[in-house]
């Protein structure tokens, strides 16, 4: 707190958090920039993955040394999120689908006969 | 023993998750924290559709990393794709994959794993749970994604899981 | 706080604030219905990270468990949305 914290832990925090704030700032983008449903529902992933691992990391690195002892309970929020994120993407890729096949659009169905072409 | 701990891993896992959240491990913590990974896993093994069997930590631990390099190798991608492709340009579409796995777990795992990848997004399963509709953001060579899920994915979690 | 760090946040916290707006630009477009709550899924991971970036400003661990409710409400809201899209009902 006191000045103390050495150059490379700072050094450490800071590339992972600019690492982790860029990847969610892309994936932000991409949920903007993309042009069709079935493409924006991969962007969000990228803050999921690197964005929250980032930041975990990075508390984690600075509450443990702070406090001069190993304190992971920050990596529960990547744990967490690693569990209920797929989750909500899987509910949503249903969801547009079946709504998609109602419209009308072309989505291949998943059937019993050999795959032909995806 | 096995009605008393129904799943080992499950109560660990807790046990693990009550430490991290209370951020010590005095003995008041531990008990409490054993308790409740008693407890928990015990009342809701009913809800349980088909009883989990985890074998082959190796296994385990060897995916866990694949699926970690993996992930960050298609955040690159992605990230390059989102800021550079030009729409048209990007080649995406739904890719059908046979599946030989056949345990609910494994399947359920597969998916999570293929969905929390950048670039691929996990659409149905056919009724009889062995085609796999996916949707990808650049198909590069749908026999080599082909490959990648089948050989590294699937055929770990057949080992883990059957 | 050395000044690197001080940057290091303040450029992270810029980058997390456009991506919410980003996410919210998506949310207001749509089109559809399965858009919004997509965005809404993007928004508050971003938001998380946010409350995340103030606990390292401020040093202090009790953003840690606000951010955990973040995620956790989030969660429930978009699947209980994207479930809703499924069927048309939430519960059932």
């Amino acid at each position: 707190m006191n000045g103390g914290t050495p150059l490379w832990v700072e050094a450490l925090t800071a590339l992972l958090v600019v690492v982790g704030a860029l990847a969610a700032l892309i994936g932000s983008f991409g949920v903007l920039r993309l042009r069709s449903f079935f493409r924006r529902v991969h962007a969000p992933t990228l803050g999921a993955t690197v964005g929250t691992w980032g930041f975990t990391l990075a508390t984690a690195v600075q509450v443990s040394y702070e406090r001069g002892q190993l304190y992971l309970h920050a990596l529960l929020i990547t744990v967490f999120i690693a569990l209920t994120a797929p989750v909500t993407t899987i509910f949503l890729m249903r969801a547009a689908v079946f709504r998609g096949r109602l419209r009308g659009e072309e989505i291949p169905v998943p059937g019993t006969e050999e795959p032909s072409r995806g | 023993m096995r009605r008393l701990i129904p799943s080992p891993v499950l109560s660990v896992a807790l046990l693990l998750l009550w430490i991290l959240l209370m951020q010590s491990v005095s003995a008041g913590t531990l008990v409490l924290g054993a308790a409740l990974a008693l407890f928990w896993p015990a009342v809701t093994v009913r809800l349980r559709p088909a009883p989990v069997r985890m074998r082959r930590p190796l296994v385990m631990a060897r995916l866990f990393c694949r699926v970690v390099l993996e992930m960050l190798k298609s955040n690159a991608e992605v990230a390059w794709a989102i800021l550079t492709q030009r729409s048209r340009d990007m080649r995406s579409g739904f890719v059908l994959i046979p599946l030989e796995l056949r345990d609910p777990n494994g399947l359920a795992v597969l998916a999570m794993i293929v969905t929390f990848t950048p670039g691929t997004a996990w659409a149905q399963l056919s009724a009889d749970n062995r085609v796999l509709l996916l949707h990808v953001l650049a198909i590069e060579s749908e026999a080599a994604l082909v490959a990648l899920i089948k050989e590294r994915y699937e055929r770990s979690l057949k080992e883990i899981f059957e | 706080m050395s000044p690197l760090l001080s940057w290091a946040l303040t450029f992270a916290l810029g980058c997390l604030a456009l991506g919410v707006l980003l996410a919210l630009a998506r949310m207001i477009l749509g089109p559809r219905a399965e858009d919004r709550v997509l965005a809404f899924d993007c928004l508050y991971v971003n938001v998380m990270l946010v409350i995340l970036a103030l606990g390292l400003i401020y040093r202090s661990s009790s953003y840690f468990e606000a951010a955990l409710l973040i995620a956790l409400f989030g969660f429930v809201g978009s699947t209980a949305m994207a479930k809703f899209l499924l069927r048309g009902e939430v519960i059932e």
